[in-house]
C-alpha cells in the first residue's frame, strides 16, 4: 500500500497535501483499492461554499460500493477537480496525483494536528 | 458505443428485428364519426418498432429461454423465499370476475373482490397475531416505509416528537435503513453478538427518549430466532418505543410462533415469498402491514371492512373504509389484488395446518443442507438453524476464492446460486434458503455441486474464477455497463 | 401441500441433522406462545379451491358484463392474447430479481428493451426499470427532486388537475419531511399558467398530469419556461397511451416523466398490479430512484445486459440510498413491452386514434341532452367531464339496471364539483353501446 510520505491522512483514507494555507484533498490508494475499479464521482458542494472538519464533500461509487469523502480539516472549497467525473477510473490509476478531488483553504490549522502521517495510516488497525 | 456494436447478439433486441410496415396487432375499424384533432397537439414521429406477432411471440419466448426460474431449477437465494409457485393460483388470479373488475366500482358490484380481501386480512391477522392490517403496501419496502410511517405518526399523536431515532441490526436488509432515512429518522446501527443475536447491552444503551423504535428481523438474517426477542422488545417498550418487525423470514414461523405474541407492534409480510405468489422477474409484490390495536387507527386506507353487518339471511355487506387517524394513502386505489387472490389461494390450501407444515419443512430442509455443508464451508454461528443458513465462501488454503467465484460456478451445474455478501456481517457470504417445496434428491445434489466446487477451489481455482462456462452468456463486464452507460437500445440525441 | 418429502425422506434428513424428530429443531425458541392453533379453515384440495374462488368472482360484476365508461387513472383497454401467453411462461414469471445475469439474460434484455420503448414513447432520454405505479412515481419524483437540490429548495407545486390519489401519496410520503406542497387548492378552471406566480427560487419541482385527471389536455410550454428560469424541475404525469397521439413531454421541456403503464396491456385486476413509469433527462441518470438495466459484454464479445448504477440503491446505500425500492412491477414491464412491440409505431396511434375519436363521439351526444353539459373547453384524449342534473351516484345507481357502469362521480374528490361526472371511452366500446348509454343518460336524467 502506499501512502507518500509528505501527506497527511484521516481514518477515513482522506489524504492532504498542504500547500502554504491551502489544501489538496483527495483518497488514499487503500480505498481505491478497497472500492475497486470508480465508476463514478460527484461533488456534493459548491466552489466558495465552507465545510467544516468531517463533513461530506464528495461521494465515489465502484460497481460494489458507495463511500463518501469527507473533509480531513476544516476549509473553503477553492475549486474541485472538474476532469474527474469524466474519468472516474483515475482515482483507481493514480489517487494522489491526477485523482486530487478538491482544494481548499484551511481555516483552522491545529486541525491537521489530529491527522495521522505515512507511518501512522500503514500501521492503521484495518477492519478487514 | 462502437465497442458494443461489435458485439455477438444471442438475441436481437425488438428495434433490431423491427422492419417498416409491419404491426403486430390490428384493431377493428373506427365506427364513430372523426372528430377533429388539433394539429398542434399531434406528436410527428413515434420511434416505436414494428413487429409481426409471431416475431413478437419468438422474441420473448426466446427471451424467456435465457432465465432460471423457480420452474427449471433449485433457487436457494436467502431471505428471498423462492418456494414453488402454485400454478392453480395462476388459473384463480386470472379469472374474469378478478381480472375485469375497476378498482372504483360501486361496491355493490365487487362484493366478492372486497370480501376476498377482507377474509385475507383476517386470515394474515390470525397467522401473526395482529389486530389490524392493511394490504395496500405493493411491496415489502413499501410495507416497511409504511410502518415507519405509522410509528411516526404514533409518537406525533402523542405529541412527542423528540424520537427521530431508529435502532437496525448490523444484519439488516439494506430497505430497513433506507425506509428509515426515507422517513426522515436517525439510524443507530446495533451490534450483534458473538451467537447472532441483538447485542443487548448495545440495545440498551440505545433505548432512551429519542427513541422511535426498532426494525427486526425475526428469524434474522442469519436464519436465527433472536434468543432474547422478548428482552429486545421489552427494553423498546420499556423506553417508549416501538418494535418493527420486517416479515421477510416468515416462512420459518407460520404456525409456531407469531410476532404479535412476542412483543411486534407492526410487520410486514411479504406475499411474494412465504405466501407462494411468484417474484415475476423482479415484482410485482405485495407487503400488507399488520399492526397492534394501539396502532389500527393509523393505517393506511382504504382497507376492508363489514360496513352492514349481516344475519341469517344476508350476507354482511362489504366495503373500503379508512381509519379514523389514517397516515393516508401510501398509493393508488387499494393495493395488488392480483398478488392477494394468489396468496389466498395459498392459504386457503393449506389451513393453519399446512402452513405449520410448510414452515417446519422450510427448516427442516434448510438444517438438512447445513449438516451436510459443515465439513466443507465455515458456518459461523453454527447451530440449529431457522428456515436459512450463512456458510461463508472462502478458505484459508485457497486464499483466491471468493464466494462470487463459489456462485458463478454453481450455475454450471444448473442451480441459482445463494445470495452474496448479505448480510454484511459475515465475510464472503452466501446465504442459504432452499425452502419447503425442495425434495431431498434436489437438497443432496445442491450438496454434491458445493462439495465439489470446494475441491475444485483447491485443485481448478482457474476454473471457478472464469466461471460460469455452461450459461448463455459468460461474466459480464459490470464495470464496463457503469462507466459506459448504454441504457437504452440507442443512445439518447445529447 | 406442495412438500415432496415421504416419510423416509424425513427419517433420513433427521438422522443426518442429529435429531429425533422435526419437532427438537424448534427446541431453541423462546418463550410461551409457540404452536398456537390457528384459526383458519382447513386446507382443501386444488379443485375445492378453484370451485370457491370461482363461486367469489362470481359475485363480482365484470367489465365483460357491463358496459363500462369508468376510468379516473385505471382503463378497460383491450389486452392481446400474446402478452399473457408470454406472462404465463414460468421462466419469466417464477424468476426472481436478475442479481445474476448470466442466468437472468431473458429477464434483463426484456427490461432494456421496456426502458427503451418508453424513452421513444416520452421523448425523454432514460427510463428505469419500474415503480409500483403512477402515484408512488410521481412521489418519487418530488423525492428525486428534492434531493437534486440537496434539501436546500423544498417547494413542491401540485397541480390541481393531478390524480387525487398521486397527490395523497405524496402527502403521505412528504408528511415527516420539511417538504411544502403548494398548487392543489388553485382553482380548476385556470390552465397551468395560474401556477405560475407560485413558483420561486425554493421551488425544487412543479409537478403536472398530461392529459389531467379530469380529461384535458394542456399546454405547459409557459409554465415549464417560467418553472426552469427560477431553476426548478418539472414533472409531467402521462397516460402513455395518449401518447400514442400526442406530443411527447420531452419534446416540450419536461425533466422527468412519470405515468401509470396500466394501460399498456395490464389488467383491470381491481386496481394492481399496475406500473409506474418513470423517465428523466441523461443528467439526472444517477438521482434517479429504481432499477435500471444497462448493455455491456462479456469477455467472449457477446452482448449482454445487467443492472447497473446499482450503488444508488438501497442493498449498497443503505441509509444513504435516495429511495428505499426493491422489488418493483418487473412482470408489468414485461407485459408493457409485449403490448408496445405488438402494436408498434402503428399499431399504438390506431388505438389511441380510437379512443379519441370514440369519446368524442360520445361528448357530441352526450351534450345534445337536456340536463347535461361539458363543463371543460380544452381538448381531451379519452375521457372528459360532465356536468349531470342528478347527484352521479343516483345516476350510477340506474345506469347499472342497464348493464352499464357510469363514469365517476368527481363529487367524492373536491367541493364544487358534485353532480360532475368523468366519463371514459375506449377502444372497448361500440358505437352501439355508446349510444345505449346515451340513451340510458336521458331516461334516467330525472328522478
Amino acid at each position: 500500500m502506499n501512502f507518500p510520505k509528505e501527506l497527511k491522512y484521516t481514518r477515513n483514507d482522506e489524504w492532504i497535501r498542504m500547500e502554504g494555507d491551502e489544501g489538496v484533498i483527495g483518497i488514499t490508494d487503500y480505498a481505491q483499492d478497497q472500492l475497486s475499479d470508480i465508476v463514478f464521482v460527484e461533488f456534493l458542494v459548491d466552489v466558495g461554499e465552507s465545510l467544516e472538519q468531517g463533513k461530506t464533500f464528495a461521494a465515489v461509487e465502484s460497481v460494489k460500493a458507495a463511500a463518501e469523502v469527507y473533509m480531513p480539516v476544516s476549509g473553503k472549497i477553492i475549486a474541485v477537480n472538474e476532469d474527474l467525473p469524466d474519468a472516474p477510473e483515475k482515482v483507481n490509476s493514480d489517487p494522489y496525483g491526477e485523482a486530487w478531488m478538491a482544494r481548499i483553504k484551511i481555516s483552522d490549522p491545529s486541525e491537521l494536528d489530529d491527522l495521522l502521517d505515512a507511518d501512522g495510516i500503514a500501521k492503521l488497525e484495518r477492519d478487514h | 458505443m462502437t465497442d458494443l456494436s461489435t458485439s455477438l447478439k444471442i438475441e436481437p433486441t425488438v428495434f433490431e428485428l423491427s422492419s417498416p410496415g409491419r404491426q403486430g396487432h390490428s384493431f377493428p375499424e373506427l365506427d364513430v364519426p372523426h372528430a377533429e384533432i388539433p394539429k398542434s397537439l399531434l406528436r410527428d414521429d413515434l420511434p416505436l418498432p414494428e413487429l409481426a406477432e409471431v416475431d413478437v411471440a419468438r422474441h420473448f419466448t426466446r427471451l424467456s429461454q435465457l432465465n432460471h426460474g423457480v420452474d427449471t431449477g433449485f433457487y436457494p437465494l436467502g431471505s428471498c423465499t423462492m418456494k414453488y409457485n402454485p400454478k392453480i393460483n395462476e388459473a384463480t388470479s386470472r379469472l374474469p370476475g378478478f381480472a375485469n373488475i375497476h378498482p372504483l366500482q360501486p361496491i355493490e358490484t365487487v362484493q366478492g373482490a372486497i370480501g376476498l380481501m377482507f377474509e385475507l386480512q383476517e386470515w394474515l391477522k390470525e397467522i401473526s397475531g395482529f389486530a389490524g392490517i392493511t394490504l395496500q403496501p405493493a411491496a415489502g419496502a413499501h410495507g416497511e416505509l409504511t410502518g415507519v410511517l405509522i410509528m411516526r405518526a404514533y409518537h406525533r399523536a402523542r405529541g412527542d416528537d423528540r424520537r427521530v431515532k431508529m435502532l437496525i441490526p448490523d444484519s439488516a436488509h439494506g430497505t430497513n435503513p433506507a425506509s428509515s432515512a426515507m422517513s426522515g429518522l436517525e439510524i443507530v446501527e446495533i451490534p450483534s453478538d458473538t451467537r447472532g443475536n441483538i447485542d443487548l447491552a448495545a440495545l440498551r444503551a440505545e433505548c432512551d427518549e429519542t427513541l422511535a423504535g426498532i426494525m427486526i428481523t425475526n428469524p434474522n438474517t442469519l436464519g436465527l430466532f433472536d434468543e432474547n426477542l422478548r428482552q429486545v422488545c421489552d427494553c423498546v417498550h420499556e423506553a417508549g418505543g416501538l418494535v418493527y418487525g420486517d416479515g421477510a423470514n416468515f416462512n420459518a414461523i407460520m404456525g409456531i410462533s407469531r410476532p404479535a405474541d412476542c412483543g411486534v407492534d407492526v410487520l410486514h409480510f411479504n406475499l411474494h415469498k412465504t405466501f407462494s405468489t411468484p417474484h415475476g422477474g423482479g415484482g410485482p409484490g405485495s407487503g400488507p402491514v399488520g399492526v397492534t390495536d394501539e396502532l389500527a387507527a393509523f393505517l393506511p386506507g382504504p382497507i376492508a371492512a363489514i360496513v352492514e353487518e349481516g344475519d341469517d339471511e344476508e350476507p354482511p355487506l362489504y366495503g373500503l373504509v379508512t381509519p379514523e387517524k389514517s397516515i393516508g394513502r401510501i398509493k393508488a386505489f387499494h393495493g395488488h389484488f392480483g398478488v392477494m387472490t394468489r396468496a389466498y389461494t395459498y392459504i386457503m390450501m393449506l389451513g393453519g395446518e399446512g402452513l405449520r407444515a410448510a414452515s417446519e419443512h422450510a427448516v427442516l430442509n434448510a438444517n438438512y443442507l447445513q449438516a451436510r455443508l459443515r465439513d466443507t464451508y465455515k458456518i459461523p454461528y453454527d447451530r440449529i438453524c431457522m428456515h436459512e443458513f450463512v456458510a461463508e465462501g472462502h478458505w484459508e488454503d485457497a486464499p483466491d476464492i471468493h464466494a462470487l467465484d463459489i456462485s458463478k460456478r454453481l450455475m454450471d451445474f444448473g442451480f441459482h446460486p445463494p445470495t452474496n455478501y448479505f448480510p454484511l456481517i459475515v465475510p464472503e457470504a452466501l446465504m442459504i434458503e432452499p425452502t419447503e417445496t425442495e425434495s431431498k434428491e434436489t437438497l443432496d445434489a445442491f450438496a454434491d455441486a458445493l462439495i465439489q466446487i470446494a475441491e475444485e477451489a483447491r485443485t481448478q481455482p482457474d476454473l471457478l474464477q472464469t466461471a460460469p462456462h455452461r450459461t448463455p452468456v459468460g461474466r459480464l463486464d459490470e464495470v464496463k455497463a457503469a462507466r459506459e452507460l448504454v441504457l437504452c437500445c440507442w443512445l439518447p440525441e445529447k | 401441500m406442495f412438500l415432496p418429502h415421504t416419510d423416509a425422506d424425513r427419517e433420513a434428513m433427521l438422522r443426518t441433522i442429529g435429531v429425533k424428530k422435526i419437532k427438537d429443531l424448534f427446541e431453541g425458541l423462546p418463550g410461551e406462545h409457540l404452536f398456537p392453533e390457528l384459526d383458519l379453515p382447513p386446507g382443501v384440495t386444488e379443485m375445492e379451491a378453484l370451485a370457491e374462488l370461482q363461486h367469489i368472482a362470481d359475485a363480482n360484476e365484470t367489465t365483460g358484463e357491463l358496459i363500462s365508461f369508468l376510468g379516473a387513472g385505471a382503463y378497460n383497454h383491450y389486452s392481446p392474447a400474446v402478452v399473457d401467453s408470454i406472462l404465463r411462461r414460468g421462466e419469466f414469471y417464477t424468476a426472481y430479481t436478475p442479481y445474476q445475469p448470466e442466468i437472468s439474460q431473458g429477464t434483463l434484455q426484456a427490461i432494456f428493451e421496456y426502458q427503451s420503448m418508453i424513452v421513444a414513447l416520452t421523448g425523454m432520454d432514460v427510463s428505469n426499470a419500474s415503480h409500483y405505479d403512477g402515484a408512488t412515481a410521481v412521489a418519487e419524483a418530488v423525492n428525486m427532486a428534492y434531493h437534486n437540490f440537496r434539501g436546500k429548495r423544498t417547494k413542491v407545486i401540485l397541480s390541481p388537475g393531478l390524480h387525487p390519489h398521486y397527490r395523497e401519496t405524496v402527502h403521505t410520503y412528504t408528511v415527516d419531511s420539511n417538504i411544502l406542497l403548494e398548487g392543489e387548492e388553485t382553482p380548476l378552471d385556470s390552465g397551468p399558467e395560474a401556477l405560475i406566480p407560485l413558483i420561486d427560487d425554493n421551488t425544487a419541482l412543479v409537478a403536472v398530469q398530461y392529459p389531467d385527471f379530469f380529461g384535458r389536455i394542456h399546454r405547459f410550454r409557459e409554465l415549464i419556461e417560467a418553472a426552469h428560469q427560477a431553476g426548478a424541475l418539472v414533472a409531467v404525469h402521462v397516460n402513455p397511451l395518449a401518447l400514442g397521439l400526442l406530443e411527447p413531454p420531452g419534446d416540450f421541456g419536461a425533466d422527468i416523466v412519470t405515468g401509470e403503464g396500466q394501460s399498456l396491456g395490464i389488467p383491470l385486476s381491481f386496481g394492481g398490479p399496475y406500473l409506474g413509469i418513470f423517465a428523466t433527462r441523461q443528467q439526472y441518470v444517477r438521482k434517479m430512484a429504481g432499477r435500471i438495466v444497462g448493455e455491456t459484454q462479456d469477455a467472449r464479445c457477446q452482448r449482454g445486459f445487467v443492472l447497473t448504477l446499482s450503488t444508488r440503491e438501497q442493498h449498497i446505500r443503505r441509509e444513504k440510498a435516495t429511495s428505499n425500492i426493491c422489488t418493483n412491477q418487473g412482470l408489468m414491464a414485461l407485459a408493457a413491452a409485449i403490448y408496445m412491440s405488438l402494436l408498434g409505431k402503428n399499431g399504438l396511434r390506431q388505438v389511441a386514434e380510437l379512443n379519441f375519436h370514440k369519446a368524442h363521439y360520445a361528448a357530441a351526444q352526450i351534450a345534445t341532452l337536456d340536463g347535461f353539459e361539458l363543463v371543460y373547453d380544452e381538448p381531451f384524449f379519452n375521457e372528459f367531464t360532465v356536468r349531470c342534473p342528478r347527484p352521479v351516484a343516483e345516476i350510477n345507481e340506474e345506469l347499472l339496471s342497464y348493464d352499464i357502469l357510469g363514469g365517476y362521480d368527481l363529487g367524492q374528490t373536491r367541493a364544487g364539483l358534485e353532480n360532475h361526472m368523468l366519463i371514459a371511452v375506449t377502444e372497448m366500446v361500440s358505437r352501439e353501446q355508446i349510444d345505449i348509454f346515451v340513451d340510458a343518460l336521458a331516461e334516467v336524467a330525472h328522478d
